[in-house]
């Protein structure tokens, strides 16, 4: 059984590393800082860039995959193992599988690479979000705008004007 | 007047100016070329070196291939009157990253289909303006704990720098350019939105010739600005079967407006 265990663990572990684990994970991995000192270190410094990164789509996701392994209490108690943190060229990565009976019921990165710039543009990039109304849009919190290629004659038009201005 | 009066209310003048935080826009290449850094140093006299530096490599690119000049590189290799072996190193790498675009695009981002009436001449002018702001941003990469963003005429390379903060992006609504329809968080990479609101049908299939009237605006975010610019031009240019090819764009995310209003949103692993 353990064998098992460690074996999915670690073609997890590589699946992980693969398809650079999804942004929606991040948020997991602030829940998971518990569990090892080593991540406890790496969250830390990972909420800022990761949560930042995904603020809008990732709570939703967080809350609806925990849940999901609750259905499960009618069959036999899952249980968690953490795979070892398996050290890449772009950082650690570290899995906890859950088991119920014989059957992984979910699999989670509790570590994952997010050192520095180029391990973030290895996760995926955010989706944008789409305002609901008028009233967004304009109070949206944003920077900078992009916007079919405007020239200066068409500039005095843009939000780009506005939040120079707001800049300078 | 009204237009200006509007962006005024969408972003309120604030009372003071915000610490850590500055801006400069200059006009080059025809367009406004916005400047932003956030972070500790943001008014240290090296970071406003480091955008006037960027300015000025930006200029240096107008003056290699604006086709407006007459004197530029690109404008003396269409005339015939300079090889491309003996063209500047940068011409030559544009030429280059011109003809992995055409390849990636499957044809529809073509640098020598870009002069109606004029097949096979070369004009990079698609491409220039993003492989010149990365060029140029490299003039910060000096101060590499300040967030960085650098805007050309609404496309932006993006660098998050030592802050915790992603920047925060509004995305143009195409129907109403005064209002932003969407919102994305980028930290490090790029984003750029091609479409018909500016300049109207400017961007043509090079398969057919036709103007590209299906895709209103498209906008990808990824790792590369010029990759990014690549691909939303590319969508624009194959209209509303860009939706399923998007899905083909590993490591970007980004939405499409058709032009019967659909909106679509896709996010792609790397």
């Amino acid at each position: 059984m353990r064998r098992i265990v460690f074996a999915v663990c670690t073609t997890v572990t590589g699946l992980v590393l693969l398809f650079s684990w999804p942004a929606s994970l991040n948020r997991t991995t602030t829940v998971g800082t518990t569990a090892t000192t080593d991540a406890g270190d790496a969250g830390t410094r990972a909420t800022p860039s990761g949560t930042g990164a995904t603020t809008s789509g990732t709570s939703v996701d967080a809350a609806t995959t925990t849940p999901a392994t609750t259905p499960s209490t009618t069959t036999p108690t899952p249980t968690t193992y953490d795979g070892a943190a398996a050290s890449t060229r772009y950082g650690n990565v570290q899995v906890r599988l859950t088991v119920t009976g014989r059957t992984v019921t979910a699999a989670e990165a509790i570590d994952y690479p997010h050192q520095n710039g180029t391990d973030r543009q290895i996760n995926a990039y955010a989706i944008p979000i789409l305002n609901q109304d008028a009233v967004a849009a304009q109070s949206a919190n944003i920077q900078m705008v992009s916007g079919a290629s405007f020239t200066s004659n068409g500039y005095v038009q843009s939000l780009q004007d506005a939040l120079d201005q707001a800049g300078l | 007047m009204t237009a200006v009066a509007a962006t005024c209310e969408l972003t309120p003048a604030p009372t003071s100016e915000p610490p850590g935080r500055r801006a400069w826009v200059e006009q080059i290449m025809g367009m406004p070329i916005s400047v932003h850094v956030r972070g500790a140093g943001s008014r240290d006299p090296a970071t406003a070196r480091a955008a006037r530096q960027l300015f000025a490599s930006l200029r240096v690119a107008d003056a290699l291939f604006s086709t407006y000049r007459q004197d530029s590189e690109i404008s003396r290799l269409q005339r015939g009157e300079l090889d491309l072996g003996a063209a500047d190193p940068a011409v030559r790498e544009v030429h280059r990253l011109c003809e992995a675009a055409r390849i990636r695009t499957g044809g529809y981002v073509d640098a020598w289909a870009a002069v109606p009436g004029r097949p096979g001449l070369f004009d990079p002018t698609v491409l220039v303006k993003t492989w010149a702001v990365a060029r140029a941003a490299r003039h910060f990469d000096a101060l590499p704990g300040l967030a960085l963003a650098v805007g050309a005429g609404g496309d932006i390379a993006l660098r998050a720098g030592a802050e915790p903060q992603p920047w925060q992006i509004g995305i143009e609504d195409p129907r109403d350019r005064t209002r932003t329809l969407a919102t994305v968080p980028v930290p490090d990479g790029g984003i750029a939105t091609s479409g018909l609101a500016a300049r109207g049908a400017h961007i043509v299939d090079p398969h057919t010739g036709k103007a590209a009237t299906e895709v209103l605006s498209a906008t990808v975010i990824g790792p590369s600005l010029l990759w990014a610019d690549v691909w939303a031009t590319a969508v624009v240019a194959r209209g509303a079967s860009a939706i399923d090819w998007v899905g083909t764009l590993h490591g970007t995310s980004g939405l499409l407006v058709l032009a019967d209003g659909t909106v679509h949103r896709w996010q792609n692993q790397a």
